[in-house]
């Protein structure tokens, strides 16, 4: 694949396995029913925590797909997205040999190793696992799956991995 | 009361669950998720960008997925993982419909595991967002 045909250069390959700054998160419960409710969730555990404490968790419990809030600070968040501005992304760092002007989301997957809390602190730090490249009937693409381990940072739990898959054609 | 593990069978299908985001839902998603990127609330902005309409967040569905798997499994079990891909665009004011269908029950590690496909769908049945689950039930 080290061809000069190849979309994946030395420089962007080698960037595979670079883990991120990390990122506080917090869990809490206002923004856990912000969340619940935005979805239309309507098992009371994710909205009172006398329900929740009953079904077996400390507190309230993130709903599926909730990994806390990146706290924001205007000094280095970004605006549209809340997290660390200018902190990685499929833009920066070493770009394909040919460029590429589209993104899309390609999927998402979380695996869950413990209860995730209100209350809660993750520290979150992101890498690069896989980069593939595939011609498509969109043309080239380039497939990039990075992970984030979330660390509960009380006990150094990682409590969770999420799995994101980038596609950029 | 509750879902037990001797109870599931493979071929199983869960609860359906519907969905249909008005733009104000996806303004509360916008809220609830920290993302506020404008695609999927200012349709001039969406136009601009090439769109034909605002769009719901892929995001919003897979846990809207979440959702469905959890509404099944309540306070018996926990998710252990769960995912999809975002393989179409789904506009508000249409039918999102949520479902899936249990295809492995096993024991893994002394845990009692059932591993689930969703996905939704459109009213016409195009699957926009193909997804798995697989849960972990106490009893």
């Amino acid at each position: 694949m080290a061809d000069e045909d190849s979309l994946i250069t030395d420089e962007l390959r080698a960037t595979i396995g670079k883990r991120s700054e990390p990122t506080t998160s917090e869990v809490d419960k206002l923004q856990i029913r912000m969340f619940a409710r935005s979805v239309g969730h309507v098992d009371p555990i994710y909205f009172d925590e006398a329900e929740a404490k009953k079904a077996g968790y400390r507190s309230i419990p993130c709903p599926p797909g909730y990994l806390g809030t990146p706290v924001y600070d205007p000094r280095y968040s970004d605006p549209t997205f809340g997290g660390r501005r200018g902190g990685g992304g499929p833009t920066a760092g070493p770009q394909p040999r040919r460029p590429l002007k589209r993104i899309l989301n390609g999927g998402t997957d979380i695996e869950y190793f413990d209860d995730i809390c209100a209350g809660d602190v993750l520290e979150s730090v992101g890498y690069v696992s896989d980069i593939q490249e595939r011609k498509g009937g969109i043309g080239d693409m380039l497939i990039t799956t990075s992970k984030t381990e979330y660390k509960r940072v009380s006990d150094g739990k990682v409590v969770a991995i999420m799995t994101g898959t980038g596609i950029r054609y | 009361m509750g879902l037990k593990f001797s109870e599931i069978s493979e071929g199983q299908e869960l609860p359906v669950l519907k969905k249909n985001c008005t733009s104000q839902q996806l303004v509360q998603w916008a809220a609830g998720s920290g993302d506020f990127y404008q695609i999927h609330y200012d349709k001039d902005f969406a136009l601009g960008t090439g769109l034909n309409n605002i769009i719901v967040h892929g995001a919003l569905k897979n846990a809207f997925l979440g959702q469905l798997v959890h509404d099944w499994v309540g306070a018996s079990g926990r998710i252990k993982k769960y995912g999809c891909s975002y393989r179409g665009m789904d506009e508000p004011n249409n039918d999102i419909i949520c479902k899936g269908i249990v295809r492995r029950k096993y024991e893994e590690n002394g845990e009692k595991l059932v591993d689930i496909e969703c996905w939704t769908e459109k009213a016409d049945g195009t699957k926009t967002t193909p997804g798995s689950a697989t849960v972990k039930l106490f009893n």
